[in-house]
């Protein structure tokens, strides 16, 4: 550790899994950094989540364990950045509690936001009662009541709500829906084993370890219907079931269900949190509105501003092991600048 | 019956509504391999009725799964047990054990 490492500041931003990560890595090279979170909680969107794919992993420990040791890392929840200054070295940044800092670097971690599945008007989010999204049925294993779940014994889950879908000017996969929605299915089957339960998707993208093994469980353990076809419409009867309409597209058929729960596979977007930095920063974003790292193979931590820097979800859909690598990546590109700047 | 020149042919599509699941879950019961079917298409191309008959096992799984048997029946009616299309099934079904459950349980 080089103690002079110590006079210089990094200022992260987003006190999610990306950020809490990288910052116990910077911290262990021996930077004094600040950690700043808007919500009251740190954790992001991993605190709100219960079991992770593929194992089952209790998302409590893992954050557990993430947050078990910030060293002397400075973090702030309930804080946000209210100006940024680009200096001839660095940065000045003033923060909602009056703290002022130098920053040597700065590091965004501001993750995504989940889409808004009320958009997909015609799967009815938000008008029929039923209809719940993913993060809705996290909150539900996790013990907070969600009314639309009442002893279901035909659910269907709806994958790509909000992605691949020009429509909505989101044209990329989220990555981590399919792999959501098949836990959650074998999750909802344990809870209520007489329901049946079909995953309506249009591929099955089980790229990482172990989601295949938890895609054959999911088949041959619960008996999970696949049917491959994208949901269409759902309209609601007069006692409050969903007719729900797809084609088969394996069969080639129409397909009619009807059904008591409808779980919504809302995806990854922008974080729009972070629109007041980019403009202050003039940072530079996709066209889906995540932000543009320098080169997506060999500099995917840097964008294009000196001294700026991305880990996780804030560059599009990430897994958390995606974005703890990234968080460490981060750090080392943060540490080589500085090295190289001093 | 009025013959009015045309007729509406009985509709194709799939109705969950109306499967009555107890034989598909007969069939789960002995032959529970059939659940692992991911829809490849490998028996099917590699069956050397194909071009010929109508067999086409990946479909006769997912048509008993989705409670049209008779569409399904209809096709394995062209099969002739060879077992060719159990060497290449890449999730390891007995395809061939499995047909001779489905005519037993679906007779
Ligand atoms: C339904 C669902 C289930 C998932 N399940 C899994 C799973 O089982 N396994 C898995 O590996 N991955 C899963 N993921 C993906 C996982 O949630 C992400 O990989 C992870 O949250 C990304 O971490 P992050 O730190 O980049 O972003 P986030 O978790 O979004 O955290 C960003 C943080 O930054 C803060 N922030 C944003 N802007 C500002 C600002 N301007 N100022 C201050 N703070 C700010 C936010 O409040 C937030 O706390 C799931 C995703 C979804 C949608
Ligand atoms: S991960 Fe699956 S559900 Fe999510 S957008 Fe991609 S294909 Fe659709
Ligand atoms: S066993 Fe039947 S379905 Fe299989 S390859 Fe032979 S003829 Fe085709
Ligand atoms: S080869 Fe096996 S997995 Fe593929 S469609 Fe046929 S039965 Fe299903």
């Amino acid at each position: 550790m080089e103690p002079k490492n110590q006079q210089k500041n990094i200022v992260v931003i987003g006190g999610g899994p990306a950020g809490i990560e990288a910052s116990r890595t910077l911290d262990s090279l021996g930077y004094t950094v600040f950690l700043i979170e808007k919500e009251d909680r740190l954790g992001g969107h991993l605190a709100r989540w219960d079991r992770l794919f593929p194992y089952g992993t209790p998302a409590g420990d893992v954050l557990g364990q993430m947050t078990a040791s910030m060293g002397r890392v400075k973090w702030f929840t309930g804080t946000e950045v209210t100006q940024l200054n680009r200096l001839e070295r660095g940065y000045n940044i003033i923060l909602s509690n009056g703290m002022s800092v130098l920053a040597d670097a700065l590091l965004l971690t501001t993750g995504f936001s989940l889409f808004d599945a009320s958009r997909k008007e015609e799967y009815g989010y938000g008008i029929y009662d039923r209809v719940i999204t993913n993060a809705d049925l996290e909150d539900w294993f996790s013990g907070i009541p969600v009314p639309a779940i009442d002893s279901p014994r035909r659910i269907g889950f709806v994958h790509c709500v909000g992605s691949r879908d020009e429509k909505v000017g989101n044209r990329y996969c989220s990555k981590v829906c399919c792999a959501t929605a098949v836990k959650q299915a074998c999750e909802i089957k344990e809870k209520f084993p007489d329901a049946v339960v079909y995953c309506f998707y249009m591929d099955l993208r089980m790229f990482g370890r172990g989601y295949e093994d938890m895609y054959l469980e999911a088949q041959k353990k619960y008996g999970i219907i696949f049917v491959r076809g994208r949901v269409s419409e759902v309209s609601e009867d007069k006692d409050g079931h969903l007719f729900v309409k797809a084609e088969d597209t394996l069969a080639g058929k129409p397909l009619r269900v009807t059904l008591d729960l409808l779980v919504l596979m809302a995806g990854m977007t922008r974080n729009t949190a972070v629109a007041p930095i980019v403009r202050a920063l003039e940072l530079s974003t996709m066209e889906d509105g995540f932000l543009k790292p320098k080169d997506s193979m060999t500099q995917a931590q840097s964008s294009y501003a000196a001294g700026i820097f991305y880990a996780g979800a804030c560059t599009g859909p990430k897994t958390i092991p995606d974005t703890v690598a990234e968080a460490k990546a981060a750090a080392m590109s943060i540490n080589e600048y500085l090295r190289d700047n001093d | 019956m009025i013959d009015f020149g045309y007729g509406i042919s009985p509709s194709s599509a799939i109705n969950l509504e109306r499967f009555d699941r107890a034989r598909f879950d007969r069939l789960c019961a002995e032959e529970p391999d059939v659940l692992k079917c991911m829809a490849c298409g490998s028996c099917a191309a590699s069956c050397p009725t194909a071009g010929h008959g109508n067999m086409n096992l990946r479909k006769v799984i997912l048509l008993l799964g989705r409670g049209c048997d008779s569409d399904a029946l209809a096709m394995t009616r062209s099969c002739m047990l060879c077992g060719k299309c159990l060497l290449v099934c890449p999730r390891g079904i007995n395809t061939r054990h499995l047909i001779l459950s489905i005519n037993k349980i679906y007779k």
